[in-house]
């Protein structure tokens, strides 16, 4: 049977309804909250701070430190506490995706570090999670040269869908999800992964469809970003 | 032959993010917070945008304090070395006061350090020398600089500390004449207030409060002045 109709109902160029704000950790340099439907993604940055062990200090530049977790109460099986296989990975992709838009020639031999926390997971946590560390960089004052704006598309059965859930992941038929993280302004891609199978045609069409949503997302964080300040300017 | 003038995209004191375009064309230069990429002038960070004839700068509204030559911050002494002194000011890395900066007394050679600043007093030392993030010296020689005791100390926001100090140090001399208390204001956002009445140091940093919450908004003075006599009856 073909994927005719979205699970929930949804366009297949259509992503889920989605929420930001920026200053949600009072204690953290910068903060925000990034919501993509059902999955909502935290991230935290502190710095300039001393960086530990000191070999990893670059005396030329600032460092950049992610890391990501989910909560054990985020997905429906507990998920153990602690470091995973998966966490460390998706810490070091999120890391790439957000150091090329960043400034750090003035923070040298020190280091940002920022936590992303997934409180509810519903598919596309590293995209949500990316989105919230752009948005907590920015709140916390480090120069950047862009935005990092991230959203996955994917094939469900045969079909190109934009921001998949879990749902639409475990479609029984097959489906591929592909994260990416793109810099609005210069339209370069700083995140690109694939799970599962595409025809090169297919990741052109996904590829196009991820740009267009990239926008949408882009959109948000601007007015979430100037949600916060919104008393200080005109 | 007259050529197109570039175009400012922004209005004055509007907010912008990063990446948001300031202006086009070669006529303008990116100052603090901006930055060119080919004929264009984008934001760096989040803040007030500024137009200085035909600089452009952004205010940034958030972040930590970014050592600079010459500013006035206000730190704990936290090491004591055959160089000098070691200050705390709120960067990752301590500030150096060398003994040759160390005083605008004669310190004789040999003579005990701790008579000068000792371990976890505060000092308003100014900033001499930045190398890197590691290097940094700071001086007790200089105006501007004291040795601070029998105060308290509050810590405010390092981007708002320009509306603290005021327009020729208008704001914080209104908080002064009214409360009668001695304020030094750090760039690195540490606030030192003594003398007076506590009463009157409590009202200092109420004042002080308030400013921090509403920076940026139109007559701030204004409203200051209004709380402060307000309050003081």
């Amino acid at each position: 049977m073909a994927y005719t109709k979205r699970l929930d109902g949804r366009k297949f160029d259509q992503i889920r309804e989605m929420d930001a704000k920026v200053g949600v950790i009072k204690r953290a340099t910068g903060s925000a909250m990034f919501k993509m439907g059902k999955t909502i993604a935290y991230a935290a940055v502190y710095g300039p701070r001393d960086v530990f062990p000191s070999f990893l200090q670059n005396p030329g530049r600032g460092i950049l430190r992610c890391y990501y977790d989910m909560w054990s109460f985020s997905v429906t099986e507990r998920k153990r506490p602690g470091p995973t296989r998966r966490s460390t990975e998706i810490s070091k992709v999120s890391e790439a995706a957000l150091f090329p838009a960043l400034d750090l020639a003035k923070f040298r031999s020190t280091g940002f570090d920022v936590y992303i926390n997934i409180l509810q997971a519903d598919a596309g946590t590293r995209t949500a999670g990316i989105n919230a560390a752009a948005l907590a960089l920015a709140d916390a004052g480090v120069p950047m040269k862009d935005m990092v704006c991230s959203v996955a598309v994917g094939k469900v059965g045969n079909k190109i869908c934009v921001d998949l859930t879990k749902d639409e992941e475990d479609y029984a038929e097959g489906a591929t999800d592909l994260p990416v993280a793109v810099m609005p302004r210069s339209g370069k891609i700083t995140l690109l992964q694939m799970d599962g199978n595409m025809t090169q045609k297919e990741i052109k069409e996904a590829l196009e469809m991820s740009k267009k949503a990239a926008k949408e997302i882009e959109k948000l964080q601007v007015k979430a970003l100037k949600e916060k300040y919104k008393g200080d300017g005109k | 032959m007259e050529e197109k003038m570039g175009k400012i995209l922004i209005e004055e004191r509007q907010i912008v993010v990063p990446g948001e375009e300031l202006a086009e064309g070669m006529d303008y230069l990116p100052g603090d917070g901006s930055f060119r990429d080919g004929e264009k002038i984008y934001a760096q960070k989040v803040g007030l945008a500024h137009v200085d004839n035909r600089l452009l700068k952004v205010i940034p509204l958030g972040g930590k304090y970014l050592p600079k030559d010459g500013d006035i911050v206000i730190g704990k002494i936290v090491d004591i070395g055959m160089y000098g002194w070691r200050v705390d000011y709120g960067w990752p890395f301590y500030a150096t006061i060398p003994l040759k900066d160390g005083s605008r007394d004669f310190i004789p050679n040999g003579a005990d350090l701790t008579q000068y600043y000792t371990y976890g007093e505060y000092v308003a030392c100014k900033i001499t020398k930045v190398i890197g993030s590691k290097i940094i010296d700071a001086s007790m020689k200089l105006p501007g600089t004291k040795k601070l005791d029998n105060g308290r100390l509050i810590e405010v926001l390092p981007t708002r500390v320009p509306r603290i100090i005021g327009k020729q140090g208008s704001m914080i001399s209104l908080i002064k004449d009214a409360t009668g208390c001695f304020i030094v204001v750090g760039q690195n956002g540490f606030v030192w207030i003594s003398g007076g009445e506590p009463k009157d140091q409590l009202l200092a940093v109420k004042a002080i409060r308030l400013i921090e919450k509403e920076a940026h908004g139109e007559g701030l003075t204004e409203k200051i002045s209004e709380f402060l006599k307000k309050e003081s009856k």
